[in-house]
């Protein structure tokens, strides 16, 4: 293989064979990282279960006290930037920098959407008392004290959920950054393809979180 | 040096170099990254905006427990076309197949065996209704 050394990529290190290998290694070790992250996420979503099968009357009426329209408006956000993830990993390899550039800076647009419409949420349950804690007050509910294990578990999920994109946004602005200084090329965008991955992970918890959390009886009066 | 054990013919050793060249050239694609077509980029994401749009609208309909098991249904193919396919799955090695499969059985395992303890501790347990 001297002869090959000589020609070698200058990203490819010295321990793989070829860059094939190389990224297969990069995509595999990213992928057992979301395995652990599905079941970090997995145990809040066992809590939740037990909870809510303990709990349904006090989980509907908490679920309804969220806002549909502002929810399904984030999923779409949420369900958009994976497509512009996808496109960028596309551009990166077809090599095209101006349009990575554009899908890169679309995904960090739609990812800060999302948190922005987040915040306005946290901001009503703050302002009508629907935060876990000596403030708590739910009037007219039947069951205010388990409406109070709802609210504390959406918090906990909604807000793990948003710190994975805060961590993913800065991701995509290094990418961002790497991508304008020409890093990325046909043979080489491992950076691109495997922070993709971690995108579409944090976009697939929030397609579970949606309807579990806001979509609980929408059709029956609770109260 | 050849590694040990490995003795490639002409042939792989000439496409071994280019191979190696091309990558230099910027000409050679990874063939481990799978390019997928746009269109079915597209395709999958109008499969998931109609699939939001029908998991909220079913959700206002009384279908009893089974609103529940309609949701869950609705974000699992969700799920099923973002892994398939914007995460590659679909066009990756049966080791990353291997994987990915073993991180849900585990979930599986964490969310029916805690499943089978609180369903079996004797009627009260759950409050219904």
């Amino acid at each position: 293989m001297s002869g090959a050394h000589a020609t070698q990529h200058p990203r490819l290190q010295h321990h793989f064979d070829n860059l094939d290998q190389q990224f297969e290694a990069s995509a595999l070790g990213m992928w057992l990282f979301l395995v652990t992250e599905i079941l970090f996420f997995g145990g809040l979503f066992t809590a939740y279960m037990i909870y809510r099968l303990a709990y349904p009357q006090a989980f509907a009426e908490a679920s309804h006290e969220l806002d549909v329209v502002l929810g399904g408006v984030n999923t779409a956000v949420l369900i958009s930037s994976s497509l512009t993830m996808a496109m960028a990993v596309w551009a990166a390899q077809m090599g095209k920098r101006s349009s990575q550039l554009l899908f890169l800076g679309l995904t960090i647009l739609l990812g800060l959407a999302f948190l922005g419409v987040k915040a306005v949420e946290y901001a009503a349950k703050f302002e009508h008392h629907l935060v876990p804690g000596p403030d708590f007050r739910f009037e007219g509910a039947r069951d205010p004290v388990h409406a109070q294990l709802f609210f504390s578990l959406y918090f906990v999920m909604t807000g793990l959920h948003a710190l994975h994109m805060v961590i993913g946004i800065g991701l995509m602005a290094v990418l961002f950054v790497m991508a304008a200084r020409g890093r990325f090329t046909k043979a080489y965008h491992t950076p691109v393809e495997v922070s993709g991955l971690y995108w579409h992970f944090v976009d697939i918890v929030w397609i579970f979180l949606f309807p579990l959390l806001y979509l609980i009886d929408r059709h029956g009066p609770v109260h | 040096m050849e590694p040990r054990g490995f003795s490639p013919g002409d042939d792989t050793k000439a496409a071994m170099t280019d191979h190696a060249a091309a990558a230099v050239n910027g000409e050679y694609m990874q063939e481990a990254s799978h390019l997928v077509p746009i269109r079915v980029y597209l395709t999958i994401f109008s499969l998931l905006m109609v699939l939001t749009a029908v998991t909220v609208g079913v959700s206002f309909l009384d279908l009893g427990p089974l609103n529940t098991v309609v949701a869950i249904v609705i974000a699992v193919t969700k799920m099923m076309l973002v892994v398939l396919y914007f995460m590659h799955v679909r066009y990756s090695s049966r080791l990353t197949w291997a994987v990915v499969a073993g991180g849900f059985f585990w979930l599986a395992l964490l969310l029916f065996m805690t499943l089978g303890d609180y369903l079996t501790r004797g009627p009260g347990w759950l409050r219904y209704g």
